[in-house]
């Protein structure tokens, strides 16, 4: 079990921060660096592309959001190097962002498609650079031994179905509270799965700021459905939770919070803002699973706690993600993509507590460098979304 | 909790509705249990529920609260029967509704 002397072994960052994995990441800053970026990592497997179809026709807020993802992909300190690729005109500029990376005090080179003159010179630039990048990572590298209170800890659930909400998601629900009682970031979102539950959420919000957030978070995304004239339900629930047992939003989202924990939520953040505050922290971000996964991974967390009833493979570019499900023929079927099995929960052979400790375990073995299955699968998904129209 | 009779999980004492464990064909019968494991009741139920799905464990009248976890899930559309399946067929969601009424 973890507590306050629990220690891992994990990157020490020169600014400071720690990471539990060391990746060398090739950015595009917009779709049209995005085949470029693809083909160096192509020629460079140790590296891992973060490519997308944004960057460029964004307005306002919407052009903040990309340019906060991408940065704080960048930043993240499970990143050891970056490599940011661009065309040259585009909004998001391939130097302002190297630049603003590089202020963690990590290498960071960029390749200009529109500088080099062309694909193949950008590509030859780029495969020189992350080659440069790897050596200085191997020669660079400071591996401490951390508190696991310095941990950031993200909860996901995806493919939910009957047994989410009442033994996967309970049971991370025990591991959050624990992380979150040795001072560590625990963050959670998915605001379209706090409908029906947000009362529930609400009660636990340390002040009336938190409070707020929650209720005009979830009234936003209620509208989202009032705006399209439609019923929520057949996006959410899906098609695969609805034939998993759930029947309406409320079901899902009452199920979906148990991964929460009890604990009071002490900070509220916009997508992909970084948690700065010690114990459990919402995020506004979509349910649909890997945009969810990418804001609380720009938010920090260094790994992802994701439950699954009907079972999914997603990982995530740069952070492990663990697979948890308590579904005995999803764990069956795909076993190679579930990392923990707790189908014992509905049987009677496993309690709660149990579950709790063998994720925690997890948790903490993973963070020391261990593969979770995703990883091991190769599975490096990345996207966001974007929250205006494209010009 | 082991045993092969078909049961299903009660989740609160005020909810009206419980999730079947395993497939149970109409006419079997069903246990009911809460998280506890203490046995609340058994009786047969009135059509096939799939594995994961809800049956109701009381009458619920039509236009009335789908209760789950002590909290309102949705509102049934018909009259729903103790040992019936509770499902989107016969219960609807009160949020995120955009449609016309």
């Amino acid at each position: 079990m973890i507590n306050h002397d629990t220690r891992i072994k994990v990157y020490g960052r020169k600014n400071g921060m720690i990471g539990i994995r060391n990746h060398l990441a090739v950015i595009s800053t917009v779709f049209c660096a995005n085949h470029v970026a693809e083909s160096i990592v192509r020629q460079v497997p140790e590296a891992v592309a973060i490519t997308h179809h944004f960057g460029c026709g964004q307005l306002g807020k919407d052009a903040e959001q990309t340019l906060r993802v991408l940065t704080n992909m960048g930043k993240h300190p499970n990143v050891g190097a970056v490599l940011v690729v661009g065309l040259g005109c585009e909004q998001i500029g391939a130097h302002d962002l190297a630049v603003e990376i590089a202020s963690t005090q990590k290498p960071v080179k960029t390749s200009v498609i529109q500088d080099e003159g062309g694909t193949s010179a950008t590509i030859e630039k780029g495969v020189t650079c992350c080659r440069q990048l790897i050596k200085g990572m191997q020669e660079d590298v400071d591996r401490i031994s951390a508190s696991c209170s310095e941990l950031v800890v993200g909860l996901e659930c995806g493919g939910s179905d009957f047994t989410s909400g009442i033994a996967s998601n309970p049971a991370v629900g025990i591991v959050a509270d624990l992380f979150t009682d040795v001072g560590a970031r625990v963050i959670f979102g998915e605001t379209a799965e706090a409908l029906g539950a947000e009362h529930i959420l609400a009660e636990r919000a340390v002040n009336k700021k938190v409070k707020a957030f929650i209720f005009n978070k979830v009234a936003a995304t209620e509208k989202l459905a009032e705006d399209m004239h439609v019923d929520m339900r057949g996006s959410q629930p899906s098609p695969g939770n609805i034939a998993g047992g759930l029947s309406t939003i409320a079901e899902k989202s009452l199920g979906a919070i148990c991964k929460s924990g009890n604990r009071p939520i002490v900070d509220v953040l916009e997508y992909a803002e970084p948690a700065g505050k010690a114990g459990l922290s919402f995020m506004d971000c979509p349910g649909q699973d890997l945009a969810s996964i990418c804001g609380i991974v720009a938010g920090g967390a260094h790994a992802v706690l994701f439950t699954t009833g009907r079972g999914t493979p997603l990982g995530f570019a740069i952070a492990p993600v663990v697979k948890i499900s308590a579904n005995s023929e999803a764990v069956k079927k795909m076993a190679e993509n579930i990392d923990i099995d707790l189908s014992g929960i509905l049987t009677g052979d496993m309690n709660l507590d149990d579950a709790g400790r063998i994720i925690a375990a997890k948790v903490l073995e993973v963070a020391g460098g261990k593969l979770s299955k995703a990883e091991k699968l190769g599975h490096r998904e990345f996207g966001f979304h974007s929250i205006g129209p494209t010009l | 909790m082991s045993e092969k009779k078909a049961w299903a999980l009660c989740l609160h004492a005020k909810d009206n509705v419980a999730t079947v464990l395993n497939d149970v064909p109409a006419g079997e019968p069903l246990v009911v249990r809460n998280k506890s494991g203490q046995t609340l009741e058994a009786f047969e139920v009135v059509e096939s529920i799939p594995r994961g799905h809800k049956t109701a464990v009381m009458d619920i009248p039509a236009q009335a609260d789908v209760i789950k976890y002590g909290e309102v899930i949705g509102r049934s559309v018909t009259v729903i029967a103790k040992g019936v399946w509770v499902h989107v067929h016969n219960m609807e969601s009160l949020r995120g509704r955009g449609d016309p009424a």
